[in-house]
């Protein structure tokens, strides 16, 4: 009926509180009453003033704190005032005492037009957000953003060969790991210095935490100190994955293999990589800092092949985040993944043993490595493959035992 | 005096266009279209000869017809004569062993052009960004289209070595697009609304149609040897290439690609093999560095401009840049001005 929807926001069409009687409660009866019986004794003609100001002291709280509750009164003050009044006059003539004189003038008629919010609210109600957001200077910021929304619709942006998607890893991944390295793991960077302004480089680290980590928290850390990307190679079962291999690949990602690890090498970019592969953050917490084997050296040929330098890095702390005490190699191989952890928290707690814990993180770079001085053909000498390998091994396993001994505690 | 140039596969549209390209050129003395089936248009100064390369009467066509240079374009994801998988092998591979065999027996042959396909790559989660000509697979294809490629490369190799004498280019050429020409992925990016793999986006390069009939014509007439990737320069991803053209997307769980893609499939609008959904998951990047350095040979598309050639051709979508320029556009203004209005 035209009635029910007239009835005041917040009642679902039922007069009177939350009874959901078709009737007004007795106290709105009573209310409502008053100005329907006192109207005709003070003449219709000049009613306006009176009314109003008798009961501008009970209604104005009332209408403000519960509308619903009276069902003729909060009309006027809800609607503009002029136009409500010649309808609040016409009632007089019928007395019946509540709701019916009162809905039925229309007041429907100025609440139909316009269901929803004026586009100029909307318009005033975004400026303010976007004032809100975007601060003091906010019109060409606001402009900014969609001006970058509208690349990322249209498709109108670039990704290089490896699928690296500058824009969305400067805005969107590293701005996500920002935070979480800063306040949460408090990281604190050493020799960022080592890390070469420009040219191939190769940035060699352990690699711990069963949740591959601190290759995010190295990443950002890099971003934020010498302002290059750093260009992570990994493992194929990231490329699987759905989701985060596409994440991965926009990041800079690439699968570690020796061509792709060249390429980006000669190309200059700065690439990281993680020896020891799920070895490393797949070992359990009793072998934390303990370096595994570090791979086939496949790192060294690639670096030695293109000349660049392989800077050791060191990462503590994130060994702690996940604490890994088991594992249950067979549903592992079921899903087809390396290993399947159990930390002291994760399956007990849910989805909250998936919090990492907030271990004090310390990143050193150490002194590069060169490779420069090595002939062409000594990346095909396993020997010297091995040698150097071992030497940046031992440098990492080095750095993190002096780490570990700078480090008051686990988590402070 | 020119080259007598044996075309087959002329009833496709590559072909056909390949046909009457090359009959232009002046170094050309004259060309021989053949196919199972006729052209479905102009073939210009082009000859056609309705054979069957399955049947050892291609033989009698080459030698008759004095030629020095085969070009093979009929190996295709989606033959003209659109039969099934069984048909589309058959052609594949049965023809071009027998077209192999003819060529060996001609005297005259010179010169032979593979038009191959990237497809011979794979696409698969452990291949590297870019491969080089010297790259295979990473994994075999069991069946397909991926796997006529390979076997029409390595009985290609074989005709080499038997024939010495004989130059043999080998064209790896990426997803051909253009506005004028159907090609699977043509076929694909016209779906309404385009399906992909939930959570997957690969990595895509294009070459221009009008850049593959180059790159066959110089083939043909240059005397370079060997095996080259051909493609524009750059990458787009599905997601951008599927934004550019504005229209919607349905991302389908892995799982369930197969059965749909084998749907869409007998409906024959898109190609949705399992190498093709692959691809639509690993996507495939090639190396195109032999291609201009050794074959001599640049684009004049960039992946980019090719594909952005291709959707001038389709209507605009939902989502059509334009429109959402507009919608910027018009955000931006109304937001400034309200804004100016209230200080």
């Amino acid at each position: 009926m035209g009635d029910a929807e007239i009835i005041p926001i917040g009642t679902r069409g039922k007069p009177g509180r939350g009874t959901g009687e078709t009737k007004p409660s007795a106290n709105s009866r009573s209310l409502a009453a008053k100005p329907a019986t006192r109207a005709p004794a003070k003449k219709s003609p000049s009613p306006r003033p009176k009314a109003p100001s008798q009961r501008a002291t009970p209604t104005p709280p009332r209408a403000s704190s519960a509308p619903e509750e009276v069902v003729p009164t909060p009309e006027p003050v809800e609607t503009a005032a002029t136009t409500v009044e010649p309808d609040a006059t016409r009632p007089t003539p019928d007395d019946q005492p509540t709701s019916l004189p009162t809905r039925s003038p229309v007041t429907a008629d100025h609440r139909h037009p316009t269901p929803g919010i004026p586009p100029l609210e909307w318009l005033s109600a975004l400026t303010s957000a976007s004032k809100e957001l975007f601060g003091a200077n906010w019109e060409p910021k606001l402009a900014e953003f969609l001006a970058f929304l509208r690349r990322r619709l249209t498709g109108d942006y670039t990704v290089d060969a490896y699928g690296f998607d500058q824009e969305v890893t400067e805005q969107f991944l590293l701005a996500a790991v920002r935070p979480i390295a800063k306040k949460w793991f408090r990281v604190e960077v050493r020799g960022a210095e080592n890390i070469p302004a420009e040219g191939g480089a190769l940035v060699v680290s352990n690699h711990s935490g069963t949740v591959p980590l601190d290759g995010l928290i190295t990443a950002v850390s890099i971003r934020d100190h010498t302002d290059r990307f750093l260009r992570p190679l990994g493992a194929d079962l990231v490329f699987r994955l759905p989701v985060i291999g596409d994440l991965a690949r926009k990041g800079g990602a690439t699968l570690a293999c020796n061509e792709d690890a060249e390429r980006m090498l000669r190309g200059g970019e700065l690439v990281g990589v993680w020896p020891e592969g799920f070895k490393g953050i797949g070992k359990p917490f009793s072998e934390r800092y303990k370096l595994q084997r570090f791979g086939r050296g496949g790192f060294v040929s690639a670096a030695i092949r293109t000349g660049v330098p392989i800077i050791p890095t060191s990462v503590v702390g994130a060994e702690e985040i996940y604490p890994l005490v088991g594992n249950i190699p067979s549903l592992a191989r079921l899903l087809g993944i390396p290993y399947l952890p159990i930390t002291p928290l994760f399956p007990l707690l849910g989805p909250l043993g998936l919090v990492p814990l907030p271990s004090k993180w310390l990143i050193e770079f150490g002194e590069p490595i060169r490779t420069d001085d090595y002939d062409v053909g000594a990346a095909e000498d396993p020997m010297l493959v091995f040698n150097v390998t071992d030497q940046v091994r031992e440098s990492i396993q080095q750095t993190l035992y002096s780490l570990l001994m700078k480090r008051k505690s686990v988590f402070s | 005096m020119g080259q007598v140039v044996l075309v087959t596969g002329v009833a496709g549209d590559l072909g056909r266009r390949f046909a009457a390209q090359l009959s232009g050129s002046p170094e050309v003395e004259r060309v021989i279209g053949v196919d199972v089936l006729p052209p479905r248009g102009d073939l210009a100064g082009a000859d056609f000869v309705r054979a069957d390369i399955r049947n050892p009467v291609i033989a009698k066509v080459i030698v008759r017809e004095r030629v020095d240079t085969v070009v093979h374009t009929s190996v295709t994801a989606t033959p003209a004569a659109a039969g099934g998988r069984t048909s589309t092998k058959e052609l594949n591979v049965i023809g071009t062993m027998q077209l192999l065999a003819a060529c060996q027996q001609a005297p005259d042959v010179r010169k032979l052009v593979l038009k191959s396909s990237a497809a011979f790559y794979g696409a698969s989660h452990r291949d590297p960004a870019m491969f080089t000509e010297g790259m295979t697979a990473k994994r075999l294809p069991g069946s397909g289209f991926a796997k006529d490629v390979t076997e029409v490369e390595s009985y290609t190799r074989g005709f080499a070595r038997r024939r010495p004498d004989v130059a043999v280019t080998t064209l790896r050429l990426a997803n051909v697009i253009g506005p004028k020409i159907t090609t699977a992925m043509g076929g694909y990016f016209r779906l309404p609304v385009i399906p992909t793999v939930l959570g997957f986006n690969p990595r895509m390069q294009f070459l221009h149609a009008l850049d593959a009939l180059d790159v066959l014509e110089h083939a043909t007439l240059s005397d370079v040897t060997g095996t080259f990737n051909v493609c524009g320069d750059g990458i787009i991803t599905l997601a951008q290439a599927i934004r550019r053209i504005g229209r919607p997307s349905l991302p389908l769980p892995g799982f369930a690609v197969p059965s749909f893609g084998s749907a869409i499939r007998q409906t024959r609008v898109a190609d949705f093999s399992p190498e093709q959904v692959a691809f639509l998951t690993f996507g495939r990047g090639l190396d195109t560095s032999r291609m201009r350095s050794m074959l001599g040979f640049e684009p004049a598309f960039t992946t980019a401009q090719a594909f952005a050639d291709f959707a001038s051709s389709l209507s605009p979508g939902v989502f059509a840049p334009a429109r959402v320029q507009a919608t910027e556009a018009a955000l931006v203004g109304a937001l400034t001005s309200g804004g100016d209005r209230r200080g």
